[in-house]
């Protein structure tokens, strides 16, 4: 999930009852399944959410930029070089698109990056671990892409209609990206050789539980979830996804013949589903609150490109002034 | 004695000035100016690597000592390296980056419309690819060049800092050598005096409208990327790009 902890400011879910007019007017229409739209009617409170969660979004985007940056100039073939450019040009798109979806809600991209610079927004936690060899840029788009795309498959059904239309385009491309970093990986694990194979392997177990903190906390302390359901701005909890991802990517990791860092990880017949260890949730919220291993680079560097590119963009507006006062003149 | 001696030294000099050009441009991700330009830099490497590829696959086949593209793009090291000494300057500003990309631009445009007619029929066609993405890289750096040029004091002040820091190594691209020469005799390679004079007047005009100074020509000097003779530049940028090939020759990725 590239939004992993959205307040929504709300303390308890209101009963259709306690609602005004407008208000049961609104969650009526969610609860018929009728998109909202950017010129009707929204409590507030959900605008406020949907700001916060579409720029986390977008914030993600362009943060995850950075770890795959760290490789692209060291991608060992061209083909592989290809791919990796290909999918940060992707990233670029796509943040793009999500501060287009957050500005239909009447935010300002400009003001919603100051906050991501000043500390204020959050982007997802995942990237603020480092990429230290080859194979994290397979385990990158075949786990962080992954956990992604189960929690934007279903957010292709949120009830606003920009952040779902973004959703659906955003998901074709990823899913590309998942198969290409599978691919990644699977080449190195079945022509590589030993050296490879261990990178692998020490990419998953950096990676592994990183990539199941992004679905957020667990559904008992996840005090927001509750309204954003009620919203249908999430669709499903935090902890079914989690295990979709879980059921979902054990038999691709056993089909790498690889394991998880999990002693724990074991089919439950009974569950139908992979029972699997606790997730480090002090680590989880020291990275949220700043405290990971990249946080501060990876803020400074998208900080920094911005403050030192301020001179780039004043040029283009002055052109773009002087053009239009040339043709104002002719 | 390989007799696709002088077409083989040509695509190299094609495939590496365009790998270094798009090595240089993946510096910048996570770094540009805005998003759009995040998108644009990448987009642009994205196509010059591609190219390079292109070039390489029909090197290799010339070549058929058993080397692969691969091989040729992270296994040789910079004495052989045949790339344009302007494209393995460092970015420095997005002022050196953009002048950079235009000056090589301007250049690549006309190369790659004259070898659209070549007479070596696998040439013409990846020219003819390559054109149609050079042909928006070059609209793009121009506006760049421009907007930068005649825009606040500041970015013309830039500007004006970034072309001598550049600007000498376009030597090679007016002057072409000994091999460029037979490839044109041949009906292979552009004619260098009207690549040359092409190229000169597309930079004149747009440094005009960009209200910048348009220096003398450069002159000849000591180095030379068709030779293999590079800056201090170019061994570094290798050291990073061929680093895992090197680390794990035996590897499959």
């Amino acid at each position: 999930m590239y939004a992993q902890l959205v307040e929504t400011g709300v303390k308890r879910v209101k009963a259709l009852d306690e609602m005004s007019a407008e208000e049961r007017a609104f969650q009526e229409k969610i609860d018929a399944e009728i998109k909202i739209e950017a010129k009707n009617w929204m409590p507030d409170a959900y605008r406020q959410t949907l700001i916060r969660q579409i720029s986390q979004h977008a914030h993600s985007e362009i943060v995850g930029m950075l770890p795959e940056g760290n490789w692209v100039t060291r991608a060992p073939t061209l083909k592989r070089k290809l791919q990796l450019m290909a999918k940060i040009q992707d990233e670029a798109g796509h943040g793009l698109y999500l501060y287009s979806a957050m500005e239909t809600l009447g935010a300002d991209r400009d003001e919603e990056i100051a906050k991501l610079h000043s500390g204020k927004a959050k982007y997802s936690s995942i990237f603020n671990y480092p990429t230290l060899n080859w194979a994290d840029m397979g385990a990158v788009g075949w786990l962080v892409d992954g956990a992604a795309i189960v929690n934007q498959v279903v957010l292709q059904r949120t009830s606003y209609g920009p952040y779902s239309r973004a959703m659906i385009r955003i998901c074709k491309e990823e899913s590309f990206h998942q198969r290409q970093g599978y691919e990644i990986l699977l080449t190195m694990m079945r022509h590589g050789t030993q050296a490879q194979k261990d990178m692998v392997q020490d990419a998953i177990n950096r990676l592994w539980w990183p990539a199941l903190m992004m679905f957020g906390p667990s559904d008992e302390h996840s005090p927001n979830s509750a309204q954003s359901m009620a919203w249908k701005i999430k669709r499903q909890s935090n902890d079914e996804l989690r295990q979709r991802f879980i059921d979902q990517t054990v038999p691709q990791l056993e089909l790498l013949g690889c394991t998880a860092p999990d002693p724990h990880l074991k089919w439950n017949e009974e569950r139908g589903h992979y029972d699997f260890g606790e997730i480090q949730w002090e680590e989880f919220y020291e990275v949220l609150k700043g405290n990971g291993p990249c946080n501060a680079e990876r803020v400074a560097t998208r900080r920094n490109a911005i403050e030192s590119g301020a001179w780039v963009r004043e040029a283009a507006v002055a052109h773009a002034r002087k053009k239009q006062q040339k043709r104002d003149a002719a | 004695m390989n007799p696709n001696n002088d077409k083989i030294e040509y695509l190299l000099r094609l495939a590496d000035s365009a790998l270094i050009q798009g090595q240089r441009l993946c510096e910048w991700c996570g770094r540009a100016p805005a998003l759009e330009e995040e998108l644009a830099l990448m987009n642009v490497g994205l196509d010059l690597v591609g190219q390079a590829r292109n070039w390489y696959e029909y090197a290799v086949e010339l070549l058929n000592d058993g080397r692969d593209a691969d091989q040729l793009a992270f296994r040789r090291d910079e004495r052989a390296f045949r790339n344009l000494l302007l494209v393995e300057q460092p970015n420095g500003d997005f002022a050196v980056t953009m002048t950079k990309q235009f000056l090589y631009d301007a250049w690549h445009f006309h190369v790659l419309r004259a070898l659209s007619d070549s007479s070596d029929a696998r040439i013409a066609a990846i020219a003819a690819k390559g054109l149609k993405e050079v042909t928006y890289h070059l609209r793009r750096s121009g506006e760049w060049v421009e907007r930068l040029g005649d825009g606040t004091e500041e970015s013309h002040k830039r500007m004006l800092a970034a072309i001598p820091q550049v600007w000498r190594f376009t030597v090679e691209m007016t002057n072409a050598d000994e091999v460029e020469q037979r490839l044109f005799a041949e009906g292979v390679a552009p004619n260098p005096e009207e690549l040359a004079a092409a190229w000169k007047a597309k930079v004149a005009d747009i440094f005009s409208s960009a209200t910048l100074p348009l220096p003398e020509p450069a002159v000849n000097f000591y180095l030379s990327g068709r030779r293999g003779l590079h800056t201090e530049h170019l061994g570094i940028l290798l050291a990073e790009m061929q680093f895992l090939q090197r680390a794990y020759p035996d590897a499959t990725w």
